[in-house]
């Protein structure tokens, strides 16, 4: 038995008529198959060796980004939203870049036996200065 | 008295209250993970050694849990569209699916903290260590040990089963040759009885075990709590949605694109949660 009602469009004022929304549910099934490959992908391509280890987290992340921001454009409507959610989305970016480069700045004290200073050797001392 | 622009739009913001307030709640979410995120890379980039995560976690149980995020992302959307299409019936059905994708979330995730919490590592006096199973008087594979633990109940000896694969080293296949994979199966779940004098150091797989299992439970631990609030919201949503949605429609169905939009950055955190703590 159907529960359906027909009350107002629901929800008319923000734009998402109900027209608009039986449109956009083979948009919504899409993404999702997307996603759904995405972390086929991202699973597979952890296994490939791309020639250096930075190489394959750069790689992992970069599809990582690629599917979080179709989460963001199409089932957070990001793709089409009012200004006023991009001005917070812009400061929340401009923080939170501030965090992670903040974050760069402890890079040049790392301890000596760092896994980071052992893949990313810094440049011997005395060529440095040859090249002054 | 009515709350204001439940429904209809405020002029300044062209949105009505609750987005507004959702999405501030989301910029300091952001801010609460990119600390987490941050504080992930700092302790990777300075750690003198980082396991290789496929040899510690279950990558085909971690891809599915990926899956069963994804699919109640879509179901949640697809409830938000039934409702904006007045049909109160399909908004039951993709709630309803989206609950039980939360609810297997936080099951399989569960099932794998209790694996990790009776998963050890132990370092002998001797300088050797490895990880595996430990039986302690009659009592297998038992939560939580460490080498006071055995020491105050008195505990002289344990059997430990040593895994396939010691904890954090590449697994066989990927090295070099072939023949570590056979050396690995020929010591696979080999048994012997260590005295407790003999133990340095006696660990499960908790956050005190190292840096990556602090990152590991922070990071999945405040995860899963998220899950399990919005699973909540969403519940409350689910169950009251008949008179709701029958006496002011269009507030109820923005209540739902609110929890929506927090379930969506719910997965959006675990699809970086995923390959950093799992496959990198």
């Amino acid at each position: 038995m159907s529960h359906d009602h027909s009350p107002k469009t629901a929800g008319s004022h923000d734009g998402h008529g109900d027209h608009d929304v039986s449109k956009h549910i083979r948009t919504y099934l899409l993404i999702g198959g997307f996603l759904l490959i995405g972390t086929a992908i991202t699973v597979w391509a952890a296994t490939i060796d791309f020639g250096s280890h930075n190489l394959n987290i750069g790689i992992g992340l970069l599809i990582a980004t690629v599917k979080a921001s179709l989460v963001a454009l199409f089932f957070m409507h990001l793709i089409s939203e009012k200004t006023a959610i991009y001005m917070f989305l812009g400061a929340t970016v401009f923080f939170v870049t501030g965090l992670m480069v903040l974050t760069l700045f402890s890079f040049s004290d790392l301890p000596k036996d760092s896994e980071f200073l052992r893949l990313n050797p810094p440049a011997p001392a005395a060529q440095t200065e040859a090249s002054h | 008295m009515d709350i204001p622009y439940t429904t209809t739009p405020r002029e300044d913001t062209g949105l009505y209250n609750a987005k507004v307030g959702i999405w501030l709640f989301l910029a300091s979410e952001v801010m609460l993970f990119g600390a987490l995120f941050s504080s992930y890379i700092l302790l990777r980039v300075g750690a003198d050694w980082w396991p290789a995560p496929r040899s510690i976690l279950n990558i085909p149980i971690g891809t599915f849990n990926t899956a069963v995020l994804i699919i109640s992302s879509v179901t949640v959307v697809l409830a938000w569209a039934s409702l904006k299409m007045n049909q109160l019936s399909k908004f039951k059905l993709y709630q309803g699916i989206t609950i039980l994708c939360a609810l297997i979330f936080v099951g399989v995730k569960s099932v794998e903290y209790t694996e990790k919490w009776k998963h050890y590592e132990i370092w002998l006096n001797d300088g050797s260590n490895y990880s595996g199973h430990i039986d302690v008087n009659g009592k297998h594979n038992p939560f939580f040990y460490t080498h006071n633990k055995l020491v105050s109940e008195g505990v002289t000896e344990i059997t430990f089963t040593k895994d396939p694969h010691k904890y954090g080293d590449p697994l066989p296949e990927k090295a070099a040759g072939g023949g570590e994979a056979h050396a690995a199966e020929a010591h696979a779940h080999e048994s012997m009885v260590i005295k407790t004098e003999d133990i340095k150091r006696l660990s499960a797989f908790v956050p005190a075990h190292s840096t990556y299992f602090a990152i590991y439970f922070t990071m999945t631990g405040l995860h899963a709590l998220h899950v399990i609030g919005g699973a909540l919201v969403m519940f409350y949503l689910w169950i009251t949605a008949g008179s709701w949605f029958r006496s002011r429609p269009e507030q109820f169905t923005n209540r739902i694109e609110v929890s929506g939009l927090f379930w969506h950055f719910v997965d959006l955190v675990w699809i970086f949660l995923f390959p950093i703590l799992y496959l990198m």
